[in-house]
């Protein structure tokens, strides 16, 4: 880096506590435009979303939109009602949960590992890098039959393509993580007599932990996509196989309110790592306007 | 017997292309304990390598480190470092920043927790324990940078531009602060800049470099009584000891940029 980029993120470090004073000069506007203001951020997208969820409701009242393709909002809750009193749905539940975990949780456990290690020594990186990218090339739901024939039918398969859809983006940016590490560190590390076990842990791993939680943020979405089309390519339960029911049988409502608990948990997922990302990304200064 | 003694440091460094270039040049300086002695040379000239070298993260191709007679080893407890700019860990609380390098030694959190507190009082950091370097001042992370180096409580503190990246009001109070500072702590100072105007003002001894290959061109005693305030500056002795110093520069500074032009135009040509 050089010295002159330095200096000018000296200097903008330098005004960062000017700035994080509150505003104190403004008038507090009072009244009910003072309670929007408070809770505008709250407020708007849920109008937005209660505009949506309205107009359809009132398309499939009125017949403009065809409830056999698209159900209703009222139709989906209702199926939905339905579904969650069977003991089948948790069921389904259950499994997918157990399948997106376990693979989802030993891919991290294994990728961070060696993608620091990849990172770090020069020789691992040479030994193992045209095998990653090449792997992580490879469409692996095109792998799914093989899995299949490897793991058998059950839940393993399902495990097994999750852990493929997330080993490489963590894998892959935990090392590109190790790679931007700020060499002046380890130098100021070096200099204060820190072994090369403490040099990575209070040098390499923060600066990684950003990146690594990129990958897992990929992930997320990889990993449901994985658990959905193994249960539709083979599967008696989860809630990839829910849909695939649904689907089958023409039960849109249904098929609808799969999805969407669906999307509930994946939503769920990044928040998680949304709240990782906001535990340890806490000395970082805060980019972009409230 | 010196406190710290270099003996003909040579390094040499290779290319990419094979070729071997020589950073320093049969360097020899012997520094006194409890001296302030200030390299400055033109850019380039290999002080921040010295430095390095003295510091035991570079090995040099040649020569010795002598610590109190004896060749310094690897572990470099004696010797502490205050780095240049943005060299606290940013994802370290200021406390724990200060603390690394007793962490480093295998004191204990709490201890090391204890240790610190004078020393960030010293510096005037009080009451910022528990901010993060982004939530501090260019100045104030200098001074973060200074407790961290002087809490391990090293024979040698070695500072390799501390205030370089610091506005001009800014930088003139760091060094009046480092003066008072060292008066009390009484340590051995080995300080690397380019500002002659810096180096005077704070040092018994400058030292003044070659453009590359390094070597020492001269070896100023400067005679300016103590305490020295920031009005000395003013001064008709500053100016002298200034002009002294600059002159002796300027012919370096020269020979580096003709070569860099040299080298643009080979380039371009």
């Amino acid at each position: 880096m050089g010295r002159a980029v330095r200096r000018a993120r000296a200097r903008a470090r330098g005004s960062i506590r000017a700035v994080a004073a509150p505003a104190r000069a403004r008038p507090r506007p009072t009244g009910l435009r003072a309670a929007y203001a408070a809770r505008e951020s709250t407020l708007l997208p849920l109008a937005t979303f209660v505009a949506l969820l309205a107009g359809w409701e009132l398309g499939a009242q009125t017949g403009a939109l065809e409830t056999f393709f698209f159900s209703s909002p009222t139709r989906i809750i209702a199926a939905g009602w339905q579904e969650i009193q069977l003991p089948r749905f948790w069921n389904d539940v259950s499994v997918s949960g157990q399948e997106f975990l376990v693979g989802y949780l030993a891919a991290i456990a294994i990728a961070v590992p060696f993608g620091v290690v990849t990172g770090w020594y020069r020789s691992a990186h040479d030994f193992f890098d045209p095998w990653l990218s090449a792997f992580n090339a490879t469409p692996r739901l095109a792998l799914l039959p093989l899995v299949v024939l490897w793991v058998g039918l059950g839940m393993e398969s399902k495990i097994v393509i999750v852990f493929l859809g997330v080993f490489f983006p963590v894998v892959i940016n935990t090392f590109h993580g190790v790679r931007t590490v700020d060499a002046n560190l380890v130098e100021v590390a070096r200099s204060f007599g820190a072994s090369g076990r403490r040099r990575l842990l209070t040098v390499v791993l923060p600066s990684v932990v950003p990146f690594a939680l990129v990958g897992m943020r990929i992930g997320v979405g990889r990993a449901v996509g994985g658990v959905l089309v193994g249960e539709f390519y083979t599967s008696n339960a989860g809630l990839g196989n829910l849909v695939f029911r649904a689907g089958q049988t023409l039960q849109t409502d249904r098929l609808l309110f799969g999805a969407l608990f669906i999307t509930g948990l994946a939503l769920l997922g990044f928040r998680a790592i949304g709240s990782l990302e906001r535990r340890f990304g806490a000395w970082r200064p805060r980019v972009g306007s409230a | 017997m010196a406190e710290l003694e270099a003996r003909d440091i040579e390094m040499e460094y290779e290319r990419r292309d094979g070729t071997r270039v020589s950073a320093l040049e049969g360097v020899t300086l012997a520094i006194e304990k409890s001296e302030f002695v200030s390299i400055v040379g033109p850019s380039g000239c290999g002080k921040t390598t010295l430095l390095k070298i003295v510091n035991g993260l570079i090995t040099p191709t040649g020569g010795t480190i002598l610590l109190q007679g004896r060749p310094i080893s690897q572990n470099s407890r004696d010797r502490a470092m205050v780095f240049q700019d943005s060299s606290l860990f940013p994802w370290f609380s200021v406390a724990r920043n200060v603390a690394y390098g007793l962490e480093c030694q295998g004191v204990p959190a709490k201890e090391a927790r204890r240790r610190v507190q004078p020393y960030l009082e010293m510096v005037g950091l009080a009451g910022f324990e528990q901010h993060y370097p982004y939530e501090l001042s260019g100045g104030m992370q200098q001074r973060a940078n200074l407790a961290r180096a002087l809490v391990v409580d090293p024979q040698v503190l070695l500072m390799d531009e501390p205030f370089a990246s610091l506005d001009a009001q800014t930088r003139e109070m760091m060094q009046a602060e480092l003066l008072d500072i060292w008066s009390q702590s009484k340590k051995t100072v080995l300080f690397i800049t380019h500002q002659i105007n810096e180096a005077i003002y704070l040092s018994d001894r400058v030292v003044v470099m070659s453009a590359r290959p390094g070597r020492i061109l001269a070896d100023l005693r400067i005679d300016i009584p103590r305490p020295r305030t920031l009005a000395v500056k003013r001064g008709d002795a500053f100016r002298a000891q200034e002009d002294r110093v600059w002159q002796l520069i300027e012919q370096q500074a020269r020979l580096t940029m003709k070569a860099t032009q040299l080298r643009t135009e080979g380039a371009a040509g």
